[in-house]
């Protein structure tokens, strides 16, 4: 990474991106599933029976990783553009990571 | 400048780039290391020392001009206020010219396009009263006051402007002095300008580019906020297209 990219707050925009990546990449396959819902009742049973499995359920906590913190950082954002300055945006970055990690890790806990 | 140069310790090896618009390469010198040595001394050393023909530019040394800054170690840097202790990595010094600009020669950039978007964008105070008028009273402590005194100090080194991400990506964007500016002097009382700089600001080129990295404000020496000022352009603009007063291209509806 170029050195003037090494603050906090462009990688906070970086996650921002690099999440909204990975959901958007996802969402195809999400709607797939919601059509076998709707098209296929066998294939749907495979497919909940594939998703039952430790390591898909492990991959899924990462999925609710870019969610929160998708959500949590577009919150910042419109902090930031809609209310008066504050300059604890490094702190709500950090906060919005750890809101992520929270959220990841409560999906974690129950999913097992 | 120190003309004491320290025997006792070991040179800084520096790697400065040569070059002109059609390309160019690091140059590699060994400077001696002085005491309360600025990145600009080094420069001024290799100049007057090992190679004449290097080109930079500085004026007041004294970090009021703006007109010295480069890029040191991968980060822009006004050179006569960075002292070379706080900022070389293992005795290194890397100094490129800034980023986002157009090189003239070796260390000096053209700033042309940097200046052109402060004009785009009017950051210029245009008053509507004569001298034959009483001079306006304004309230140091006024809200309004304060945030644009909050935003006034810049010197136009263009740091933030070779911080910026967004410059690189789009080269009409006006960058953060620019409508750090216009934000000034959207706030300021006496100025009657402000619903044409408004549209200017709020076009494709304008505030609604920026994506609040904050490499502006993490970088500018004088610890202004330009994403703060970019910030509040969006809110401005936001507010004047609910009220009807700017068209949704940028455009001003009302003369």
């Amino acid at each position: 990474m170029k050195a003037h990219r090494r603050q906090p707050l462009y990688l906070a925009f970086l996650l921002h991106r690099l999440s909204g990546l990975g959901l958007a990449l996802f969402l195809p396959f999400h709607f797939y599933v919601l059509a076998l819902a709707l098209e296929s009742n066998a294939e749907f049973d495979q497919f909940l029976h594939w998703s039952a499995s430790p390591l898909v359920k492990f991959a899924e906590s990462g999925l609710v990783f870019l969610l929160a913190i998708h959500l949590f950082g577009g919150l910042r954002l419109l902090v930031l553009e809609n209310l008066p300055w504050s300059d604890a945006h490094k702190n709500y970055a950090a906060m919005a990571l750890a809101g992520g990690f929270f959220v990841a890790c409560g999906f974690l806990l129950r999913a097992f | 400048m120190s003309d004491s140069p320290d025997s006792t310790k070991v040179p800084i090896a520096v790697r400065v780039w040569r070059g002109t618009p059609a390309g160019g390469a690091f140059e590699a010198f060994e400077v001696p290391q002085q005491s309360s040595q600025t990145i600009l001394d080094v420069v001024t050393w290799i100049q007057r020392h090992l190679d004449a023909s290097l080109s930079y530019r500085f004026a007041c040394r004294v970090g009021m001009c703006g007109s010295c800054a480069m890029m040191v170690n991968g980060i822009p840097r006004w050179t006569c206020r960075t002292h070379v202790n706080k900022v070389m990595r293992d005795n290194r010094l890397t100094i490129e010219p800034l980023r986002n600009l157009p090189v003239i020669k070796d260390l000096a950039c053209d700033m042309s396009e940097f200046f052109d978007k402060w004009k785009d964008s009017k950051g210029y105070f245009q008053g509507s009263t004569t001298r034959h008028e009483s001079v306006s009273t304004l309230s140091p402590n006024s809200p309004q006051r304060r945030v644009a005194d909050a935003a006034t100090e810049c010197i136009n080194c263009a740091i933030c402007y070779a911080s910026c991400d967004v410059v690189n990506w789009n080269r009409d964007y006006l960058g953060p002095a620019a409508l750090n500016r216009a934000w000034s002097l959207q706030n300021d009382e006496r100025d009657s300008a402000s619903r044409e700089r408004l549209s200017l600001v709020a076009g494709d080129a304008g505030c609604h580019q920026c994506h609040s990295q904050q490499g502006c404000a993490t970088y500018c020496p004088n610890e202004l906020n330009p994403t703060a000022s970019i910030a509040g352009l969006k809110r401005m603009v936001a507010r004047a297209y609910v009220r009807g007063n700017i068209d949704r291209d940028g455009r001003k509806r009302n003369a």
